[in-house]
């Protein structure tokens, strides 16, 4: 985390779709008469989506009146969650992990990769498909190392295997989520190692 | 009520009671920064930890965990809190170390030393030397306003400005925006606070990080003299703390008192400080040919003698400003009496009250420690926000504890809280008093703007039947209450200080042609048209002493020790902080002197003996800091009066709130405010 503030250039106005509106009425008449501010984060997270991906001072105001909250107490939420986006970001935004086990299972070798293909973090490549950025675990440290990209984890990776996704996703083509080596969720790698009298090869 | 042990020492307290109120209630004193008695709990900057036996074996935020969270020991032996064991010096060190890892050490040059909790913390509870050898946080320092300066540095993030203004003020202007290391204090984007109480987040940061902006860098707490006073910026009479030093007023500080203004100032009464020191009449002046020439008092004094020996008694007429003490109106009472005067009035604004109705009819009956107890409230023709701040805090606090409807009638204006809209005149009102059901406790709130005007005493009768029809008076309460925004009118009111039989009031007096000689106790408020023969005394240069013939310097509140009496009928004494500049003088000890030159004396010579003859003459003001209560009957008659038919809207009593006296027009800062908020009302008007 760093000190978080709203990206220098803004775009003017943002105004929700006729679904999101309809979408945000639903989500506030969950929620008892004076108590709109308990839909924020969902608030923001609909209009970051809807705003390609981030969050603009504009944004933030208009949740802000559409919640009858002080702006100031939106903008407390928005810097607070690393989820939202206060800048643009690529059309792929990748969300790489570089805590403990992926750094030990080679997260270095696809910040490499992200380094001369994208460039430093934060930065949108010029074609605006592509930006990085590091974050803390997100959960899949078995399969490690892993970047999420948008709302997909990719698991498994190698400098070669990412490298390939990054072509297909620049391209168009259709990639695989999840594990790059076709693994099944959790399971280990090649065959198993322990509970093997109860369970694959080993069992009765 | 629950046992506790605190140390040993046995206390009962409410189960309610947090663990740091029932140690405090044992007379242990727990250091704190988060904690404070009148915002919510944050339980954040975790100096308040103890022990406790008979919960978890941790040290406990005892500011967060409430009495009856703690179990009693297996044989019913209370539970215990300690709260100098081993384990809770270690832990308050640790977090003292903890919280200055971040903190600069520059007490040196911060405004906050000598007064800083955060100092005086260390000092007692603190470690000798820091173990910490890295780089220190760099915060950038906020705009939030001009009255308050930031050094976000020295922020420890206790969130006390934060929860005030979400809370209190209800304007919720602050906030804490990323998080953990990256948390800072600021504004929405830096914009400016918004709030007429925001001074007060610079009293309740303890630390340097936000600190009075138009004190920076002046002086050190300690070299101040410190007078305890009350405040007369309106008629709440809030209890402050003015702190001088020479012949210099330095700041002006709340002090608490629960049944006025809690701990809170409004930022007029807090930073008028420069306006004491600008536009001042330090001495006497004579106009002479349509220019103001300085002269002796002696030369004033003999003009002023001239012109009334000159002026038969029917043509001399008496005012008195919004700023006066009781017994300068007293005295200039006196002085009319003995010329024999029937114009007399107070009500520069033209406020239909009159002391004729009775005390009843013109006090905030409910009383401002009242309004909690209020179940409802009407509020015709004021805009509490700006006639009183402070007040409308309490209103405010009232609100949020839930089950409080409050109706307007007036002005539609963002007054921190909900309010149904009634309209905006009479009519609306008297639709409400016929349709609406009656409530329990009804507080009705009638405020000058819809009693200044010509047909004001029948808003006073319809506000008076909203008390009487609607639930505003009853066994034990009275909601008949008149909000004033002159500290000096009720004092002048209870002195009687209206036309006498065939007098003019106000108004009429300063119509051309109508007197022929107008004394003028520091009414600025005013337009005196062309014609009389004026004489000001008051302190600052302003409307007054611009029309003024004859400008007799007095003194600013700061300067003089006097009675006054606020809107709830609550006689307060202020007292003397500096003396008045040059050859100004009190205003008692002016209208003595200008009863010398007359040849009549009035009969006191010292401010004892003139308080001894209002005593005998108005027993209650001898009743210092109590109020004498006003008769429910005397509401009822007024309630009794037959209906006039009403036509206009009610008008705001304030236009601007930062510009109400002639000390607030003086005042740099003021104007600084003022700009803001006009700024921002163009900016909602786009």
């Amino acid at each position: 985390m760093s000190v978080r503030r709203l990206a220098e250039k803004q775009s003017e106005t943002f105004e929700f779709t006729p679904e999101n509106k309809a979408w945000l009425d639903k989500q506030i008449a969950k929620y008892p008469d004076g108590r709109q501010a308990s839909v924020v984060v969902p608030a923001l997270w609909q209009a970051q989506k809807q705003n390609d991906n981030w969050l603009s001072q504009a944004a933030i105001e208009n949740v802000a009146d559409a919640l009858g909250m002080a702006k100031i107490r939106v903008l407390e939420i928005a810097t607070f969650y690393s989820m939202f986006n206060l800048a643009p970001v690529g059309k792929y935004f990748i969300q790489l992990c570089g805590t403990t086990p992926c750094l030990l299972a080679g997260s270095d070798e696809i910040i490499d990769v992200l380094q001369r293909r994208v460039g430093p973090q934060r930065r949108v490549t010029d074609d605006g498909l592509f930006s990085w950025l590091e974050v803390e675990c997100l959960g899949a440290s078995c399969t490690a190392p892993m970047v999420q990209i948008n709302d997909d984890y990719y698991e498994d990776l190698t400098a070669e295997n990412f490298e390939k996704l990054l072509d297909n996703l620049a391209a168009g083509r259709p990639v695989k989520t999840g594990s790059q080596i076709g693994r099944v969720s959790s399971e280990p790698v090649g065959k198993l190692t322990s509970l093997t009298s109860l369970y694959g090869d080993g069992a009765k | 009520m629950t046992k506790i042990l605190v140390d040993g020492v046995e206390v009962d307290v409410p189960s309610d009671f947090t663990l740091l109120q029932a140690c405090e209630q044992a007379g242990f004193e727990i250091p704190r920064f988060c904690y404070h008695e009148r915002l919510s709990i944050a339980g954040n900057c975790r100096m308040c930890l103890v022990e406790v036996k008979g919960g978890p074996p941790k040290p406990q935020a005892s500011c967060a965990m409430s009495v009856k969270d703690l179990r009693p020991g297996p044989n019913g032996a209370p539970p215990e809190v300690f709260t100098k064991s081993p384990m809770v010096k270690k832990a308050r060190e640790g977090v003292m170390e903890f919280l200055l890892i971040n903190h600069p050490l520059d007490c040196p040059i911060c405004d906050q030393g000598g007064e800083c909790d955060l100092q005086d913390q260390a000092l007692v509870f603190g470690v000798d030397s820091s173990r910490f050898h890295e780089n220190k946080r760099a915060v950038e320092d906020k705009y939030i306003g001009v009255l308050v300066k930031t050094e976000m540095n020295r922020c420890i993030h206790c969130t006390r400005c934060v929860r005030f203004t979400a809370e209190v003020a209800g304007t919720g202007d602050m906030g804490a925006i990323g998080r953990g290391e990256d948390m800072e204090i600021t504004t929405y984007l830096e914009s400016a606070m918004t709030s007429e109480l925001q001074g007060n987040v610079a009293d309740l940061c303890p630390v340097g990080a936000l600190l009075p902006k138009p004190q920076s860098f002046r002086g050190r707490p300690w070299e101040y003299q410190k007078t305890e006073t009350i405040d007369v910026m309106d008629a709440l009479g809030a209890a402050i703390r003015v702190d001088s030093r020479g012949r210099e007023v330095m700041r002006i500080l709340p002090r608490v008192n629960d049944l006025v203004n809690e701990e809170w100032i409004s930022d007029k009464t807090r930073q008028i400080v420069d306006g004491l020191k600008t536009q001042r009449l330090d001495r006497p002046y004579i106009r002479e040919s349509g220019r103001l020439r300085a002269a002796s008092w002696q030369e004033a004094l003999a003009a002023v003698a001239a012109k009334t020996k000159a002026t038969p008694a029917s043509r001399i007429g008496a005012l008195v400003g919004d700023l006066a003490a009781v017994e300068e109106s007293f005295a200039l009472k006196l002085l009319a009496e003995q010329l024999g005067t029937p114009n007399l009035d107070c009500r520069q604004d033209g406020a239909k009250l009159n002391p004729k109705f009775g005390r009843a009819s013109y006090l905030f009956n409910a009383t401002v420690a009242g309004i909690e107890q209020a179940g409802a409230a009407l509020i015709i023709g004021a805009n509490p926000r700006k006639e009183s701040p402070v007040l409308n805090a309490r209103l405010r606090k009232r609100w949020l504890k839930g089950d409080f409807k409050i109706s307007l009638v007036g002005e539609r204006a963002d007054l921190t809280y909900g309010y149904d809209y009634l309209g905006a005149g009479p009519e609306s009102l008297m639709q409400f008093i016929r349709s609406a059901k009656p409530a329990e406790k009804l507080l009705v709130i009638v405020g000058q703007g819809a009693l200044a005007r010509d047909d004001g005493e029948a808003a006073l009768t319809l506000a008076a039947q909203a008390a009487q029809n609607l639930g505003g008076l009853s066994d034990g309460w009275n909601g008949f209450s008149v909000l004033h925004t002159a500290a000096a009118r009720v004092g002048a009111l209870d002195l009687k200080f209206t036309p006498g039989a065939g007098g003019l009031d106000a108004r009429a007096m300063a119509k051309a042609g109508a007197l022929d000689l107008i004394f003028n106790l520091g009414a600025d408020e005013i337009a005196i048209e062309p014609g009389a023969f004026v004489v000001y005394i008051g302190a600052h240069g302003d409307r007054g002493a611009h029309r003024a013939d004859v400008i007799l310097p007095g003194a600013a509140y700061t300067e003089k020790s006097g009675l006054y009496v606020n809107t709830e009928g609550r006689v307060q004494r202020a007292f003397r902080v500096v003396f008045p500049p040059g050859e100004a003088r009190e205003d008692w000890a002016v209208l003595r002197a200008l009863s010398g030159a007359l040849g009549a004396p009035l009969p006191f010579d010292s401010l004892a003996a003139l308080r001894r003859r209002l005593v005998e003459a108005h027993p209650h003001f001898a009743q210092v800091d109590e109020i004498v209560p006003g008769e429910a009957a005397q509401v009822i008659a007024l309630a009794n009066h037959p209906a006039v038919a009403m036509k206009d809207s009610f008008a705001p009593a304030i236009e601007n709130f930062y510009f109400t006296n002639p000390i607030a027009r003086a005042s740099a800062v003021m104007a600084e405010c003022s700009a803001l908020a006009q700024g921002r009302l163009a900016q909602a008007a786009e």
